[in-house]
């Protein structure tokens, strides 16, 4: 497929965000945007470029960031429009904290394990990269991610998908299986939960089954190669593949066995969904399979008819995505899309598909389905099951306009 | 091909990897009681982990207006943080539907040990992890009572707080979610 000189926001953005890097001065007849696009040379196969650094960073051209939402900081979201592939940059993982980062020298960083083991232990952070280590490609999605355009708040059209769903990264996580360490302290077979804990302001604290300890729970110190970023629990968190983010505690400090939850406050008062019927669900830690086209997306401006590939990301708590169908008739047919190497569990997996805008309105949209044999769910279909008002876990279908003059707005749940 | 398959499993059997695997490693050290005491602060459902101390709703209002009523307003009717109080709205537990309720301890939370936990361990904000546990016990009856959950005259100790029934109690179920075609 040929495609058309690009979806031109990137541009437009670095355009508008890049000038402290070689900035110029105006000069007359230049637009304030070309005057402040860092300089480059004519020609840079006529000078010698600038050599090596201890340390690299982007180009001036990229610049990538994190929003927060509300002006308490307590999260960040990852920018989903600007990024291809599944891995995101660690510093621009989605973050989320209960009492802010802390501070922890990691030769001071111990571990804790206890409750119903035969040997209570305590961990160092060179113990833990003694054991027998594992590395996983794996997403994390917070339960919240989605939310807003759940609840329809405010003018939807103008979010991108970074302030739709940027609650969602994935990164290469390194570290020792929480199974190792069980075994280590000599798990009693009579414990069904486990408490994790933190060492933040919030001593934030979830139980666990403990089946998700034996299944795949990791002790994580690594983050795509580097030790963990300080907002994603440096030295050691806690990572639980497919599970709502909160439940992998970062900055660990604890973890104790038990035969019974510990109703944290995190667990009951805050991360149940309501339902319907008058109930809440609790230890509702898997993530429904969901997907979101991050490319044409607000604010992109298609420049003309022709060919375009859609893309995008999906993805499930649960396994491996099995299937991405792309709709560009607002819900009417729908067309398998293309997915990228490797299609991981419990992973982003990245989808492509072109597309032939012939002019004129169109809606696109994805749905995403999972191993277990799950169909991310209209909006339609969630509301009856959760209810206007439920909590968390929004993942049903998202779809975007674009107008007849190329401009793209996000449309909810569809036009 | 079934003696290779053989031969295979057997060293796999005597593989020192494996034998290494099934036996503690010796990494890490034995922890102490008293490092144990130190940082074993949950509390939880049936009691354990609550401390000696006692307090009261009277003593509890002190406690409140010097270190929590700033954030929390008076009264636990809610602030820069979580409004605290409030039985009556969401007694039918309409929170999927009704978009105006406001959840709070005493319409929401299933269990008020998790109120002494939480407020232990997090609280005050600014100067979290510095309450007594006698101000906690306080601060603990002082919300309930407000929430008229417990009696102005309760005391709130580690036997009468795991035995205190919250309104909310029987409305938590457990995730029924399992993939698969249907939607819950």
């Amino acid at each position: 497929m040929d495609r058309p000189k690009s979806i031109s926001r990137r541009r437009i953005l670095a355009a508008g965000t890049a000038g402290i890097v070689g900035a110029a001065l105006p000069i007359a007849g230049q637009s304030p945007d070309q005057a402040a696009r860092p300089k480059v040379p004519a020609d840079p196969t006529k000078v010698q470029g600038p050599l090596a650094t201890d340390v690299g960073s982007r180009s001036p051209f990229e610049r990538p960031k994190r929003v927060s939402l509300g002006d308490r900081r307590t999260s960040s979201l990852t920018p989903l429009q600007d990024l291809d592939g599944i891995i995101t940059p660690a510093d621009l993982h989605f973050e989320r904290h209960h009492g802010g980062i802390p501070a922890i020298d990691p030769k001071q960083y111990s571990l804790l394990i206890h409750g119903m083991v035969e040997r209570p232990l305590v961990f160092t952070l060179d113990d833990l990269r003694r054991f027998p280590g594992k590395s996983i490609i794996r997403s994390m999605e917070c339960s919240g991610n989605g939310g807003r355009v759940y609840r329809r708040e405010g003018n939807l059209a103008e979010l991108t998908p970074q302030q739709i769903d940027g609650l969602t990264s994935t990164s290469e996580w390194t570290g020792v299986p929480l199974a190792a360490l069980l075994r280590e302290a000599g798990a009693s077979p009579k414990a069904t939960w486990f408490l994790a804990e933190g060492s933040d302001a919030a001593v934030m604290t979830r139980s666990i089954p403990i089946a998700k300890a034996w299944e795949d729970a990791l002790i994580a110190y690594g983050q795509n190669g580097e030790p963990l970023r300080p907002e994603q629990g440096y030295p050691v968190r806690l990572f639980l593949p497919g599970v709502e983010g909160n439940a992998s505690v970062k900055w660990l400090r604890r973890i104790e066995l038990a035969d019974q939850p510990f109703m944290t406050r995190e667990e009951t008062s805050k991360y149940t969904d309501p339902l319907p019927d008058g109930t809440a669900r609790i230890f509702s830690l898997d993530m429904d399979a969901k997907s979101l086209i991050t490319e044409p997306s607000f604010p992109d401006k298609l420049t003309g008819p022709g060919w375009w590939e859609i893309r995008g990301i999906a993805w499930s708590g649960r396994g491996r995505i099995t299937r991405v169908d792309i709709s560009a008739d607002n819900g009417k047919t729908w067309t398998p899309a293309k997915l990228d190497d490797p299609v991981l569990p419990k992973c982003h997996t990245r989808f492509r598909l072109p597309w032939e805008w012939k002019g004129g309105e169109a809606v696109i949209m994805s749905r995403a389905t999972d191993e277990t044999g799950y169909v991310q769910p209209t909006f339609d279909v969630l509301l009856a099951a959760r209810g206007p008002s439920t909590a968390y876990h929004f993942n049903h279908i998202r779809a975007w306009k674009i107008m007849a003059d190329g401009a793209v707005k996000f449309a909810g749940a569809g036009a | 091909m079934k003696t290779h398959v053989q031969t295979a499993l057997l060293a796999i059997v005597l593989s020192p990897m494996v034998l290494f695997a099934q036996k503690p490693l010796g990494i890490g050290r034995a922890a102490t009681t008293d490092e144990i005491k130190k940082i074993d602060i949950d509390v939880r459902p049936d009691g354990a982990g609550l401390p000696e101390g006692t307090g009261t709703p009277s003593e509890g209002a002190k406690v409140y207006a010097a270190k929590c009523q700033s954030c929390h307003g008076a009264n636990g009717q809610g602030g820069s943080a979580d409004r605290l109080v409030d039985r009556e709205s969401g007694k039918n537990w309409d929170f999927a539907t009704n978009a105006k309720l406001v959840k709070t301890v005493g319409n929401y939370w299933p269990y008020a040990t998790t109120l002494y936990d939480y407020t232990n361990r997090a609280m005050p904000f600014a100067q979290p992890g510095t309450l007594t546990p006698d101000e906690t016990y306080s601060l603990v009856a002082y919300i309930l009572a407000l929430n008229k959950i417990v009696p102005e005259d309760a005391v709130m100790n580690r036997a009468t707080l795991p035995k205190v029934v919250m309104p909310s109690r029987d409305r938590f179920v457990m995730d029924n979610r399992k993939g698969g075609k249907i939607v819950k």
